[in-house]
């Protein structure tokens, strides 16, 4: 990222501010996240800072963190992503069809990543070439989708057949004490975070996001590269649907209800920009373990879902209230 | 501009190829295909199954997509295409209140002979029952019940306190022959906003208190297979040694179960509700920690479909004295464990 290449240059006068904002949101951010530790460490000493628990935190954050790491490419350059969800139900129903599981665990792997990365490519085609809002073009999606996966399951819980155990052994097999989908969540963060920091199609979202003109004179293709960023987020959906099928050991058109939500709001508290042009995945998957780790501690703790709520909801006001003032901060 | 046809062919390739290779894989039809024959495990010993009076039958229910709704709409149909004098009127089904309100008056309009209604809501719903008791058609309301009886004929449902009742005695009786005392007890609830959930949850707790017993912990899930899956991943984090756990429905079970497993947690008793048939497969495998599910059997359908063709056809319960079929019937909770899941089996909806 220090090295600015003829490629970035658009991108590259507002680098200097995302890199200091992100740094600043991180401390933040990191400081949340001590505070929810020590929170732990106090009221549930006994459970909280086990390994077993250390794990099931990360089990639990793996399915939509790998969905976030999508929704904030998505976000960065400019556009939102409702459908998330959805999509992954329904890649997790069509991978799961008796016809899909008679071909083995890897074709339903496969079926899954299709099915999201075909939502995906539908949803940029819609948004880039259709020229439809982002909000209203994946609105669509996100009913269609559950829709679909509704018919398809005759909403019924398709469980995975005892041949196809492999997808939930990704779930049940650990290295080193870490079930196996937590890495498959690490690396999809890693592959994240090199495609948007160090890849031209990294520099290409944030010139896109921050400012699709100066983009387009800039020579980037501004509609094939959205296009592409919703495909992105489809496919990381399909990654996603094989991590629930893993843990739930079936497909179901009610898995991911809400799940846009809960990726969007990891990704605005994680410090990415609504507008687009800023932000950063280790800022979103921050968000996200906070989040994670507040869920965690309630039910340690044997406390009520709804104030649960409250508190994920005061902290989504409270995380933008701060990334404005240092914003403005910043400013010149 | 050769570049644009270009990426356009990669488009149309990308999409067409992911469609084909995808289109094979929709098909659910299984290799074995499960009796679809309806419930029927009682033959009544009467004349009553003997063809009548032709009478239709309107029926409406939400679209709610679980399975045991699923299993209310195929049972009510199933049943009543058992009976040649049915006409079977089903409108779409709907989770939407406005609409399944515009459902029941298009089955008034029709002049059906006893209407079958599942409300979203039985407060909102209460309205056009009214109506449709005021035009001459009896309502069997299904389950979710009015709160005007002036709004239906009679009413069949499940027992909710009942379920937690039967929960709380199989529990407490083998936490009683193991000789545990102060036991650790864990309810996964479904929606805890819902008056069903707070009535199990109540039957679970006075159940208890009889063997002296109280529930350690309760958390809520959402009735879906993931929320089951996350609520009990921490549960069992919070809980290293649990004695029994209880939890409310089936379909999200299937995620608690995959929760226990991954966990590798076998010291405890655990108790489902509904009844459905991968929780009955899994209680006479009897390897699972699963040892018994209180029911809530979708079978209801059936019966308020029967119900309904007595009512229309002005005839009684051949088992009972009166003459008309009483205004209300409450199932019981039964308890399936490893010893009677034989019976259950045919009864087991697919979750």
């Amino acid at each position: 990222m220090g090295e600015p290449t003829t490629k970035g240059k658009t991108a590259a006068p507002a680098l200097p501010s995302i890199r200091g904002v992100g740094e600043m949101r991180h401390l933040g951010l990191l400081g949340a996240l001590a505070l929810l530790v020590v929170v732990g460490l106090v009221t549930r000493p006994e459970n909280f800072a086990t390994a077993s628990n250390m794990v099931s935190i990360l089990s639990l954050a793996a399915t939509i963190g790998v969905i976030t790491v999508g929704a904030t490419f998505v976000i960065i350059g400019g556009g939102i992503d409702l459908s998330v969800g959805a999509v992954m139900a329904l890649a997790s129903v069509w991978a799961t069809t008796l016809a899909t599981q008679s071909y083995g665990p890897v074709v339903m792997a496969i079926c899954a990543i299709l099915v999201g990365t075909g939502a995906g490519l539908v949803n940029g085609w819609l948004i880039a070439y259709g020229r439809l809002v982002p909000f209203i073009a994946t609105l669509a999606m996100l009913v269609a989708a559950r829709g679909l996966a509704q018919r398809m399951s005759d909403r019924k819980t398709q469980l995975i057949q005892a041949e196809n155990s492999a997808i939930v052994e990704l779930s049940t097999t650990r290295w080193l004490g870490i079930p196996l989908l937590v890495y498959i969540f690490a690396l999809v963060v890693v592959l994240g975070w090199i495609l948007l920091n160090r890849t031209t199609f990294g520099r290409r979202t944030y010139a896109v996001g921050g400012n699709p003109e100066a983009a387009r004179l800039a020579g980037i293709d501004v509609r094939r590269h959205t296009m592409l960023l919703y495909a992105l987020s489809g496919l990381c959906c399909g990654v996603a649907a094989i991590l629930i099928m893993a843990r739930t050991t079936t497909g179901s058109s009610t898995h991911g209800d809400l799940y846009e939500l809960d990726a969007i709001a990891a990704v605005i508290i994680g410090g990415t920009l609504l507008t687009g042009g800023r932000g950063t995945i280790m800022g979103s998957i921050l968000g996200l373990l906070i989040f994670t780790l507040i869920t965690n501690l309630f039910i340690l703790n044997g406390l009520n879902t709804s104030d649960q709520l409250i508190a994920k909801g005061l902290i989504i006001v409270v995380a933008v209230l701060l990334q404005r003032r240092n914003l403005k901060e910043r400013a010149p | 501009m050769s570049d644009n046809v270009a990426r356009r062919g990669f488009l149309v390739g990308g999409l067409g190829g992911a469609a084909l290779l995808a289109a094979g894989c929709t098909s659910n039809e299984p290799a074995a295909a499960p009796t679809s024959a309806a419930p029927a495990p009682a033959p009544a010993a009467s004349g009553n199954d003997q063809p009548g009076t032709k009478v239709t039958i309107g029926f409406s229910a939400p679209a709610a997509d679980h399975g045991w709704i699923a299993a209310i709409a195929k049972n009510a149909e199933a049943t009543a295409k058992q009976y040649t004098d049915v006409d079977f009127r089903p409108v779409e089904p709907t989770n939407d209140i406005n609409q399944q309100i515009s459902a029941v008056e298009s089955l008034i309009a029709a002049k059906v002979n006893a209407l079958v209604i599942l409300p979203n809501d039985g407060q909102q719903l209460n309205q056009v029952a009214l109506q449709a008791t005021a035009a001459g058609i009896p309502v069997i309301n299904l389950d979710r019940i009015f709160p005007d009886k002036l709004a239906y004929r009679t009413w069949i449902g499940g027992d909710n306190y009942g379920m937690g009742v039967a929960a709380g005695h199989f529990i407490g009786k083998q936490l009683k022959d193991k000789g545990v005392a102060d036991p650790v007890i864990v309810e996964i609830q479904g929606i805890a906003t819902l008056p069903l959930t707070q009535d199990r949850s109540k039957g679970f707790a006075d159940a208890l208190k009889t063997y002296g017993f109280s529930v350690t912990a309760k958390q809520d899930a959402k009735f879906t297979v993931e929320t089951g899956n996350q609520v009990a991943t921490s549960l069992l984090q919070a809980h290293k040694k649990i004695d029994a756990l209880w939890n409310h429905d089936d379909d999200q079970g299937v995620g608690v179960l995959a929760a226990i497993k991954e966990a590798n947690r076998t010291e405890f008793v655990m108790v489902g509700g509904a009844g459905s048939l991968n929780a009955m497969k899994e209680i006479q495998s009897g390897t699972s920690v699963l040892k018994a599910t209180v029911t809530y059997s979708p079978t209801m359908a059936s019966s308020a479909i029967k119900l309904a063709r007595l009512i229309a056809q002005g005839k009684g319960m051949s088992d009972l004295v009166e003459n008309q079929v009483p205004q209300s019937i409450t199932l019981a909770s039964e308890t399936i464990t490893k010893e009677n899941v034989e019976k259950y089996l045919a009864l087991g909806f697919e979750s």
